[in-house]
């Protein structure tokens, strides 16, 4: 009974804030549309001054980008890297994350705060130490230095992904294989690795994610053959004066293009609401 | 998928001839599934332990003077100390306000409503900008002739350009573009991880919307809200590329990982460089330990919404 006369009355309360909520979301969306816009026009852009619109339209500027920034080529390396990091760490993370997600044992939590610490820390702050280590052992400055800084935060960042999936899936289930005479390796096959597709799916695109969106390793560890997108574009940007601007937004054009299927694509396989927890979505109303 | 069968081969039993220790230590929860955890544990002990303490004992060891020296250095010059604050200055209000902009944001949008998805994506679409897109979009958006301005000026509502770029302006919405989709999701997912029955019986208790924020969903949420403040905060903290892009990097944004980043590549000190890098670590963790510190004393217990 109560529900029913309280109802109504909640609508009618929450009514103005939420136009003022949409309100700050619609802002924080024509401007967004506006930063992006700005950098789309100008990069298909002849000359643009002082005017609303550039004088001419032309894609002279992407062409012009691929070729004086090789682009090719530093698309096809950070392929590479996001492909090797996100290998590597799944290798090392998931194994580590089915233990911390089954066992409890003496200096779990102290475990497990090493583990979130690499996250926890901005990158710049062991990235500095970790690439004078690098470069003291001579494994900075190409392909395997960008690869292994990449991974110190990624393999937490799977370790942290995977763990409430591990949780989801109930142990009973696997005691249950065992008891029907399952080998390790049947119930790792036919119970394990159905169920955590998803985990894995999940953790290996927000890696790749986080990994080509990298700029703070890469660019402390990276040689002038090893620059991922990212380290590539803010090179050329900081580095601008005579450069024309209109290439370098092609190229930050490119970037996001890049960066935007990738997303795209992740959204479809993992819904983001659910990272932290699994939602009952059923009961809601 | 493969990675973990070919590790399996490799937990073979530790210490057969072992029985009574072998058992006692699986009674306590040791026992050779932890072998799984050795390439992780071997992993953070080379890559980030070893570095982080070599770093720290090359701070200790400085090209002049005692062991003090370089931290002397720091805090002697005003330059180089002002940047702790000016790093602060940028981060602190970034992250509270990426933070509370989420709250309510993601509270219109926990249940479920035609479009949600979409809403969802195009909210995160920002994470795909990177800092150098964001950078040169502000430069021509916000700039002297940019669209704003030209609007602004057009309307009547400011006669002389506003400067928004190259100061701490650029910079501080550059970390709340690309900070703002990451706190909304991860506010939005653990506020769909409460059960909405909890709120519903407060309902039909006769709680009207605002106890039932205060009372039921806050309390829920604010674990929540502390660690997605604390990765907000790392992101914001550690602003590097748009302090450099968009700011006035040798002025108003010079902030700590840039001072870091000159000493050890500009002026090849790397006692110098990991001393400044051990500071901003401190500093970061300082303010992270005391939100977590903060967080210990909310309920911290089931929402309800785990399945």
């Amino acid at each position: 009974m109560a529900t029913l006369t309280q109802r109504p009355r909640l609508q009618i309360v929450a009514r103005p804030s939420s136009w003022i909520v949409w309100g700050v979301v619609i802002f924080f969306f024509v401007n967004l549309l506006g930063i992006v816009a700005s950098v789309l026009v100008n990069s298909f852009g002849t000359q643009w001054f002082d005017t609303w619109l550039p004088s001419g339209f032309t894609t002279q500027w992407y062409g012009e980008a691929w070729r004086q920034y090789a682009l090719f080529d530093v698309i096809i390396v950070t392929l590479e890297v996001s492909a090797l990091v996100v290998g590597f760490s799944l290798l090392i993370g998931a194994p580590a994350a089915y233990t911390l997600a089954r066992r409890d044992f003496p200096g779990k939590r102290l475990l497990y705060l090493v583990f979130l610490l690499p996250i926890l820390m901005p990158p710049i702050t062991y990235g500095i130490p970790l690439a004078t280590v690098l470069y003291k052992y001579g494994l900075a400055g190409h392909l395997s230095g960008v690869v292994l800084a990449n991974l110190v935060p990624s393999v937490p960042f799977v370790i942290l992904t995977m763990t409430p999936f591990l949780e989801q899936v109930d142990p009973r289930l696997e005691d249950a294989a065992r008891m029907c005479g399952a080998s390790t390796r049947a119930v790792f096959f036919r119970i394990l690795a159905p169920l955590l597709v998803p985990g894995l799916l999940a953790a290996s695109i927000l890696v790749l994610v986080r990994t080509v969106g990298m700029f703070e390793l890469t660019f402390l560890t990276a040689g002038p053959d090893s620059q991922t997108l990212v380290v590539k574009l803010y090179n050329t940007m900081s580095s601008a004066g005579i450069r024309a601007q209109q290439s370098i937004d092609a190229m930050a054009v490119v970037y996001t293009s890049m960066m935007l299927v990738l997303v795209v694509v992740a959204l479809r396989f993992i819904n983001p609401t659910q990272l932290v927890a699994r939602v009952k979505e059923d009961t809601d109303s | 998928m493969t990675t973990l069968t070919e590790r399996r081969p490799a937990t073979g039993p530790p210490a057969p001839q072992r029985p009574s220790l072998r058992h006692r230590l699986a009674e306590r929860g040791v026992d050779r599934l932890m072998w799984l955890l050795l390439p992780a544990a071997v992993f953070v002990l080379v890559l980030f332990l070893y570095p982080f303490f070599y770093g720290l004992q090359l701070s200790f060891q400085p090209t002049r003077g005692g062991p003090f020296a370089d931290y002397q250095r720091f805090f002697s010059d005003a330059y180089q100390r002002n940047t702790i604050w000016l790093t602060l200055r940028l981060a602190l209000p970034a992250a509270v306000l990426n933070v509370v902009a989420s709250v309510p944001i993601a509270y219109r949008m926990r249940g479920r409503f035609r479009g949600k998805r979409t809403l969802t994506t195009l909210l995160v679409v920002p994470i795909t900008l990177g800092t150098v897109l964001t950078a040169q979009g502000l430069l021509n958006y916000l700039g002297p002739t940019g669209w704003l301005n030209r609007t602004l000026m057009g309307l009547g509502i400011v006669d002389d350009p506003v400067r928004l770029t190259n100061n701490y302006w650029g910079v501080f919405f550059s970390l709340v573009i690309t900070g703002f989709p990451f706190a909304f999701l991860l506010v939005l997912s653990y506020l769909s991880g409460i059960d909405p029955t909890l709120e519903r019986a407060a309902t039909s208790l006769g709680a009207d919307w605002k106890a039932r924020f205060r009372r039921i969903t806050l309390p829920l949420l604010l674990p929540g809200l502390a660690t997605t403040f604390c990765l907000t905060f790392v992101l914001a903290f550690s602003v590097f590329p748009s302090a450099v892009l968009v700011g006035d990097p040798t002025g108003e944004t010079y902030v700590i990982s840039l001072a870091a980043y000159r000493a050890a590549y500009e002026q090849v000190d790397y006692p110098y460089a990991s001393a400044i890098a051990i500071v901003m670590g401190l500093v970061e963790l300082v303010v992270v330990a005391v939100v977590l510190f903060g967080r210990t004393r909310c309920y911290t217990g089931s929402t309800g919404g785990k399945g």
